[in-house]
């Protein structure tokens, strides 16, 4: 059991139409993407776990759109998203996931661990509150180098349980690291919701024990997710010390692709289902006369165009020799 | 040729490391204003300041992990961990994320961390400070694991390790840092080697880290009761350098492996599978181990002692292959 969704916002968006709609593309790009990505899981083209991101669009396509190309991205399991509105291409990503050599990670990693050093995202990482510490180490670097830029850590509601995620706060906070902590809070850990997994569901009171400003969004309204991280994100660039933003949000499909979906009730995913972040956002920007409909179906059209052309590369990809399975274990001495 | 101490070749190690190179700095708990928990480190937060010689809390997931990621960012991070046995809170961070960051990234990112702990027991301080899980760690691919057994290498190996792009495991036993040695200048190790600590023809003992002074006394003993033992120090656990133990099986014939680790599925049992994988028909008889007794390290002396490899076990193993009776 979880609370209700929240109302849908209503108030006007002050955004130039063009940033509007490229934050909307976004979203609908993931949406298509991973649709396609369930269908290809079927046709077992995608093996192994596959984690879509689907009814959360609203936190990649919001959150990233504040950040700087400088900055450094840490994601986990369920981080297409990311990937993509950070900028790698959907080829690549499809690519991976059908374990091509083509892949970002020369399908090593698959859908799980995304990698692109172009777009400094340091992984997408399986084990839950595995990349917190790694973000805090960034955030290091960073600050010992005096590079102005901040590393976002994006991780769930599940990761506040772990040791990683008190440890990482608390160095973060005491360093004053530019880390920007992003708890995408779907209110499940896997299938236990976050009362039963939390004493103190008011995750940012976890934040508030390090001394760490907090802030709360709604994580379905894209306009609120990026004005929140937007105003954090400056405020930690500018050597505020670490932020904590929860974004409440809500997983619309199973956990991963064998999940029967016992721990949830059908109406509950149904009340969260009419808060879609993709379809608020289409009729807010429709009602102010940012958005026509037609404009909305270009913008389908194309991430479908774009969708089509990620499968054709991936499904013309190759397999990586076995003879280079020891490939980058180690490097070259000299070339850290 | 100057004469230090372990310790001290350590520190010397690290400030010349701090001075090399900006991107270095050293984090763990106690490294600063404590000066180490084994001293190692004194002086070096007045001489560095508190940026490069920075003090952590506890938290081993976190520090390590924070090690990682400053790899990932651009510097070149020695993390130093208490005891080997705290390193267990950091495993997430060394297994699953610096071991495998280059290969699973397809090659994009390589984590060039040093990770330094003390091993090792023989100080009575029971069980959780006195194990030796090196050999666990050299179990992982995508990990280099070094253990200096001499004052040379303490002073020596710290610059290679800082070379190598991706993360070495620096494991110094903690019975070692008062062990006092000649140091040649400049001190130049190589980090891929095992080395000859003393040429022999009837017997090869295979150690590293703590037991190679209890192994050379032991060979000593041999030697008067005139049995010609050969001591290799393997220094560097993984990748192992198969081929000094092997060369030097070819001519003695025989071979006893002294590992402080527990025997089931030591370093000792790899090294042993290998010489019979490769070597099976240049041994004149079984191989054989000296390894710590299958118990936690216990506190009390007499019984720290006996859970332990001594020089009076490695002789008697090493009689038995030559079929020598007292």
């Amino acid at each position: 059991m979880t609370d209700a969704p929240p109302p849908p916002p209503t108030g006007p968006v002050r955004w130039d139409p063009a940033f509007a709609a490229k934050v909307l593309a976004d979203m609908v790009r993931i949406r298509r993407m991973e649709e396609r990505c369930a269908q290809l899981y079927g046709q077992q083209k995608i093996r192994g776990f596959l984690h879509l991101y689907i009814g959360e669009e609203a936190v990649a396509a919001g959150a990233l759109a504040a950040l700087d190309p400088a900055d450094n991205l840490v994601a986990t399991y369920r981080e297409h998203g990311h990937a993509l509105v950070r900028g790698q291409s959907m080829r690549s990503i499809m690519a991976e996931m059908y374990g091509r050599q083509e892949g970002c990670a020369r399908g090593r990693g698959g859908s799980m661990h995304l990698f692109d050093r172009a777009t400094r995202l340091f992984g997408g990482n399986a084990i839950v509150g595995g990349g917190l510490p790694i973000a805090v180490g960034l955030a290091l670097a960073d600050r010992m180098q005096q590079r102005r830029a901040l590393s976002a850590c994006f991780f769930g509601d599940g990761a506040v349980a772990e040791g990683a995620f008190h440890e990482s706060m608390n160095l973060a906070a005491l360093w004053k690291l530019p880390v920007l902590f992003c708890c995408e809070n779907n209110q499940y850990a896997m299938g236990t919701a976050i009362a039963r997994h939390q004493a103190q569901t008011d995750l940012c009171v976890k934040a508030s024990a390090y001394g760490m400003p907090a802030v709360r969004v709604d994580g379905m309204d894209v306009v609120a997710v990026h004005e929140a991280t937007q105003g954090a994100a400056e405020m930690v660039r500018d050597g505020g010390g670490p932020m904590f933003v929860e974004f409440r949000t809500y997983r619309f499909r199973v956990h991963s692709m064998f999940d029967p979906e016992l721990y949830r009730a059908k109406d509950e995913v149904e009340a969260w289902r009419t808060r879609g972040p993709i379809h608020g956002f289409t009729e807010r920007l429709k009602a102010q006369g940012l958005l026509t409909e037609a404009q909305f179906l270009a913008i389908d059209a194309a991430a479908q165009a774009e969708v089509d052309d990620a499968v054709a590369f991936a499904e013309s990809g190759t397999w990586e020799p076995v003879e280079s399975l020891g490939r980058d274990l180690l490097g070259e001495p000299g070339a850290a | 040729m100057p004469r230090m101490t372990y310790r001290e070749a350590l520190r010397q190690g690290l400030r010349e490391a701090l001075a090399a190179d900006p991107r270095t700095f050293l984090m763990g708990e106690d490294v600063g204003a404590y000066g180490g928990t084994y001293a190692v480190s004194k002086g070096l937060l007045e001489e560095f300041g508190a940026e490069r010689v920075r003090d952590t809390p506890l938290s081993e997931l976190g520090f390590v992990g924070a090690g990682v990621g400053a790899a990932l960012g651009g510097m070149r991070p020695i993390v130093e961990v208490m005891t080997v046995n705290f390193s267990l809170l950091a495993l997430d961070a060394i297994v699953n994320t610096a071991a495998l960051y280059r290969h699973m990234s397809g090659g994009q990112f390589g984590v060039p961390l040093v990770i330094r702990m003390a091993t090792g027991a023989g100080r009575q301080v029971a069980a959780q400070h006195s194990h030796s899980f090196e050999g666990w760690y050299a179990h992982v691919p995508g990990l280099r694991i070094v253990a200096p057994a001499t004052v040379e290498d303490a002073r020596g190996m710290l610059a290679p390790a800082l070379a190598d792009p991706d993360p070495v495991l620096l494991f110094e036993h903690a019975q070692l840092y008062s062990l006092e040695e000649d140091v040649p200048e400049p001190c130049v190790v190589d980090l891929s080697r095992a080395k000859v600590r003393r040429p022999g023809s009837q017997v090869t003992l295979v150690t590293y880290g703590g037991s190679l002074p209890k192994t050379l006394a032991a060979a000593q003993r041999l030697a008067e009761t005139g049995i010609d033992a050969e001591v290799i120090d393997l220094r560097v656990l993984r990748p192992l350098d198969e081929a000094t133990v092997l060369a030097s099986v070819r001519k003695t014939r025989r071979v006893v492996v002294v590992d402080e680790g527990w025997r089931s599925g030591s370093l000792a049992a790899e090294v042993i599978a290998r010489i019979a994988e490769q070597g099976f028909y240049d041994l004149d008889a079984p191989p054989a181990r000296v390894c710590s007794e299958e118990v936690p390290i216990p506190y009390a002396r007499h019984l720290e002692e006996a859970a332990l490899p001594q020089p009076e076990r490695i002789v008697a193993a090493a009689r038995a292959l030559l079929g020598a009776t007292d």
